[in-house]
């Protein structure tokens, strides 16, 4: 019975020449991110930036550097968000958003870069800003706006202002999120334009940087056309109008890092204090080294392998304890402890069947009931399917885990590791289950179904068709048929399409994926837990 | 041409910045670095930095050279760097590496071993006509010889141990009265230190100057030198503050030094990055020692010249020919190192232990930091209590001096004492700022390091409230159990 509760024995020959291969291959799948990301974090450019130097601002990242506590982490999300898009004007949407620690407390911070494009918000920026404040709403975090943007991106306001999700969501957010008992705070550091200025206006309690902070609804060139009266920036909505006359903002600080500074004495006075449900043991770093996952994944993501590779480089001492391993083996249910923190993991180790879909739905009942975070390692081609199947009930069942999954109250965490095809992603907890977050891996692919299947079926659908009409297509015709399809979904599959759009909260190099559970996990404690009932179950 | 090969993989057998120098060199390369550590030093930058580590052990794992050899060939590296200090100039590792099938980045084993023998050195570059101090390196160790030959040479003469370096085991008798009982101390250190009591003896100068010129050989018989620097100011035969060119040579006679020192490296068929240490006296110079290594001090040459000495020691080992000629090498501007000690400079510089809590440097242009730590990590008292170097770099003498004094101003440590005061101290000296700085310099106006520190209201109400906050942060982050987020890690 021990057996169950040991380190997982890993079978990995690191010395084999697959082990070197796959290993050279991922290394220079996360190189290639690794360049893509630094070339983001350059955001507007270095021009830009000198600009900001000559203003005495810090970049955006410097900002958030100097936030944070020192020797602590930073969890930054989607930094390659608007990636290849808008021809590429919006390095990370013009805004970089992550969990830090201030003054002790695990905070999500958004700032505005003004080098691209003044800080102004295209479509994706606000989706990136949204999705900053619902991970905060859903943690129980506190939000520090570190604003330095010119509003909306006029060219683009359709897209932009007036939607459900589009510009107006942010300030509903804050009033929301204050109503929570979620603090509010803005550090006013550039222009908050027109919609902008209500960023600081509906926070708790603000800061605004003197000649660099300026808040106001109409600027100057505005105000001289709608009512002729001259006036300049600062006099208009600096940081001596805004502290002395109007209230709009509480502290006035003398340049980047004073603001911050008060920014960290701010948050150091907000009095919350996690509670936690869970039973934190003592933290052990996996038995396996972390990199070796490089190894575990095969270059070709049609070769199989065992997931249970990958858990055993994840979790602490890389003990796990195997549920139900006889059962349902295409995917691996378990529990073990990540930092310290108990997880339960559902991995895939191959196509989901109806076992595999029940013994994962019994797993998340367990960890249910027992306060457990979810974890979910995607690599997932889909659901089985044939006749045996469907007549077995095969949806029913893959739909009981789709329930248990939707509504189920503790934290869920994903990364996908291989493939997310079809209702797999569903019931793998995907994008739209709700996810505290997910994470790519740079060789993951995301798409209803593979290319390859889906360019067959189109084909047999148009060769059916063309049958009826007597017609037939010849081999040549066939490929030609297939070639775009392939090309459309090896394009829209891939991680960086992915991420530019935020189906995710942002790729992350596979060895560092333990300590991005980690720092989930952690910053998941901030808020209560509520349980909620399952759905029905189709029996 | 012999083959060249292509290193994969790099053995570092050394600690702290040194080891961080050439792992990032092995980088830029595309090699990668696998570090031999020791037990104190895991959680130091090199460790975080090399692509794999190996754990030595034993009491002095840097100096076991059968443990480093092996977990060297273990490791699969092709190649040895030792840096310097612990067995960078010990012919003994040099030939175990070859033995084990590696390269050792380096000279060839007889080339340390002749110049490590510093009576065989002086022997060899009397051959060619290197300038070297009058002195007696005579096998008859009787006191009587020996003191017959001190009288000789004329007194102040020094007393040298014949295997050793660093100061230790060096002794200045001034007359006949004292000689026997200096002689004495010089034997004892030296048989601590070294295992030998073989002395030998020369002319003591004083007012002298430290000048040393790096050189580099390549397998091909090619040299060529990248001038000098200048090292005068030292305390304990220890250097503190390094720079390039030196501010006391004039044309000719750094060609003349220059001369002779490529005269050394070819006597000994030298390969790889040398150096050759004289002392200049007015504008005549002596051949003081050649250390077949890389120096604390290349950065300064590295930024009068432009080329990188760890890149260059690398590609030679490797069997290319020397990347540059001596028509392609220029100095431009004046460079001045500062090394970074953790110690008490009110203290009588006694060594400073203790977790560096914070850190910054003021980087920007012509400014440059080799260190050992990053915040968070613990000064031990196992090794040498240098823990960086800062370097500048401007366009004269007078401009390098105001950048390192606005540098040592800026820089920020706390949770350890360093000697930033003292280097500033040294730099505003007027000796200093003019140049005309000796050997003695240290001894004759800082033999007490620095004085009690006078520190003003304001500036105690400053320091005071930093550290206050610095603390509490620290507490603060140390209490609160955020687990996962105690370290300065980014995912991008």
């Amino acid at each position: 019975m021990l057996e169950q509760i040991k380190a997982i024995p890993s079978k990995l020959n690191s010395q084999s020449s697959e082990f070197s291969e796959n290993y050279s291959h991922m290394k220079s799948l996360v190189e290639e991110w690794r360049k893509k990301v630094e070339t983001a974090k350059l955001g507007g450019g270095e021009k830009a930036i000198e600009r900001l130097r000559k203003k005495n601002k810090l970049s955006a990242r410097e900002r958030v550097e100097t936030l944070i506590d020192p020797q602590t982490s930073f969890l930054e999300f989607s930094t390659l968000a608007a990636n290849g898009m808008y021809g590429d004007a919006a390095p990370g949407a013009g805004v970089v958003t992550g969990i830090g620690v201030v003054s002790g407390y695990e905070c999500v911070i958004v700032a505005n870069d003004s080098t691209v494009k003044g800080g102004t918000y295209f479509p994706l920026s606000v989706k990136k800003h949204l999705r900053a404040q619902e991970i905060a709403m859903e943690n129980n975090l506190p939000c520090i706006y570190l604003v330095d943007s010119g509003g909306a991106f006029l060219p683009m306001q359709d897209e932009v202002f007036p939607d459900k999700d589009h510009f107006g969501r942010i300030f509903y957010n804050q009033a929301n999120m204050s109503a929570m008992g979620i603090p509010q705070i803005s550090v006013v550091m550039g222009s908050c334009t027109a919609g902008g200025a209500y960023v600081p206006a509906m926070s708790d309690e603000n800061v605004i940087v003197k000649d660099n902070g300026s808040i106001f609804l109409g600027g100057p060139p505005l105000v001289k056309a709608a009512t002729g009266e001259e006036v300049d920036a600062q006099s208009l909505g600096g940081a001596a109008v805004h502290c002395d006359l109007s209230g709009v903002t509480d502290h006035f600080a003398e340049d980047d890092e004073h603001a911050l500074e008060i920014t960290r004495s701010i948050v150091s006075h907000l009095n919350r204090k996690k509670t936690t449900v869970l039973h934190q043991k003592e933290i052990h770093p996996p038995l396996y080294k972390e990199d070796e996952i490089y190894g575990v994944i095969p270059k070709d993501p049609k070769t199989p392998f065992d997931v249970r590779e990958v858990i055993s480089r994840l979790v602490d001492n890389s003990h796990f304890h195997e549920f139900k391993p006889r059962y349902g083996n295409t995917i691996v249910t378990g529990f073990a402890s990540i930092y310290g923190y108990p997880v339960g993991i559902i991995a895939n180790n191959g196509v989901l069947f109806s076992e595999s879909a029940l013994k994962a739905a019994h797993f998340v009942e367990l960890c249910t009931q027992r306060n457990i975070p979810l974890v979910f390692l995607q690599n997932i081609t889909g659901f089985m399917v044939g006749k045996k199947y469907e007549n077995e009930g095969i949806a029913k069942h893959g739909a009981k885990l789709v329930t248990a999954v939707s509504t189920t109250h503790v934290p869920k965490f994903t990364v996908v590791i291989g493939g997310s095809y079809g209702a797999g992603n569903y019931g793998m907890c995907g994008r739209a289950y709700g996810a505290r977050q997910l994470w790519m891996w740079p060789n993951a692919k995301i798409s209803v179904m593979g290319g390859e299947q889906a360019a067959n079926v189109l084909l047999t659908v148009k060769m059916d068709q063309l049958a009826r009409e007597g017609k037939s297509m010849s081999l040549e015709e066939q490929e030609a048929f297939k070639a775009p399809i392939l090309k459309k979904y090896e394009q829209e599959s891939s991680a960086y399409y992915s991420t530019a759009r935020l189906w995710d909260d942002g790729i992350i190099d596979p060895k560092d994926t333990r300590k991005v559970l980690g720092l989930g996990i952690s910053a998941s404690l901030n808020a209560e837990w509520k349980r909620t009932g399952f759905g029905v179950f189709r029996m | 041409m012999a083959d060249v090969k292509n290193f994969k993989r790099i053995a570092v057998c050394n600690r702290g910045e040194v080891a961080v120098r050439i792992i990032e060199a092995c980088h830029q390369l595309g090699i990668e670095a696998v570090l031999l550590h020791s037990q104190p030093d895991i959680g130091t930058r090199a460790y975080r930095m090399a692509d794999d580590c190996v754990l030595l052990t034993g009491d002095s794992p840097y100096l076991d050279i059968k443990q480093n050899a092996e977990a060297a060939k273990k490791a699969m590296a092709d190649a040895v760097h030792p840096g310097f200090g612990f067995l960078s100039e010990n012919a003994d590792f040099a030939e175990a590496i070859i033995g084990a099938g590696l390269s050792f980045i380096g000279p060839m084993p007889d080339s340390i071993r002749n110049m490590g023998d510093k009576i065989s050195a002086k022997k060899l570059m009397e051959e060619a006509r290197v300038p070297c101090i009058p002195g007696y390196k005579g096998e008859d160790q009787s006191l009587d010889r020996l003191k017959s030959e001190a009288t000789e040479i004329g007194f102040p003469v020094l007393i040298k141990a014949a295997a050793g370096g660093g100061g230790r085991g060096m002794k200045v008798s001034r007359s006949k009265a004292d000689f026997a009982e200096q002689l004495d101390s010089a034997k004892r250190e030296s048989l601590a230190a070294f295992g030998s009591d073989q002395v030998f003896l020369e002319k003591y100068l004083e007012n002298t100057k430290h000048i040393e010129f790096q050189i580099f050989g390549d397998q091909y018989g090619n040299y060529v030198h990248l001038f000098e620097r200048e090292c005068s100011v030292q305390r304990r035969h220890q250097k503190i503050i390094e720079e390039a060119p030196s501010p006391s040579l004039d044309e000719e006679t750094r060609k003349r030094m220059a001369e002779a020192a490529l005269r050394a490296a070819e006597k000994v068929n030298y390969v790889g990055a040398g150096t050759v240490e004289f002392l200049l006296a007015g504008q005549d110079f002596y051949f003081l020692e050649m250390n077949t290594r890389l120096q604390v001090e290349h950065p300064v040459t590295e930024y009068i010249t432009g080329k990188d000495l760890v890149q260059t020691q690398i590609k030679v080992a490797m069997g290319s020919p020397l990347p540059f000629m001596q028509s392609q090498i220029e100095k431009k501007g004046h460079s001045i190192e500062c090394r970074l000690y953790a110690e008490d400079p009110y203290k009588k510089g006694i060594p400073s232990t203790g977790e560096i809590f914070h850190q910054k440097f003021p980087k920007g242009e012509g400014r440059r930091f080799d260190y050992a730590f990053d915040p968070g990590d613990s000064v031990t008292s196992f090794y040498d209590p240098m823990i960086g170097k800062l370097i500048v770099h401007a366009e004269d003498r007078e401009a390098a001096c105001k950048k390192m004094i606005e540098v040592l101003q800026e820089t920020e440590i706390f949770g350890i004492q360093t000697n930033i005061d003292f280097l500033v101290e040294i730099i505003n000296h007027p000796e200093f700022f003019t140049g005309v700085m000796t050997t003695g310099f240290i001894e004759e106006y800082f033999s007490n390091a620095l004085g009690e520190k006078k520190w003003s209201e304001e500036e105690l109400q400053v320091v005071e409230h930093l550290m206050i906050q610095l603390a509490n942060q620290h507490t603060q982050a140390k209490e609160q159990p955020l687990s996962a987020w105690q370290d300065a890690w980014r995912n991008v």
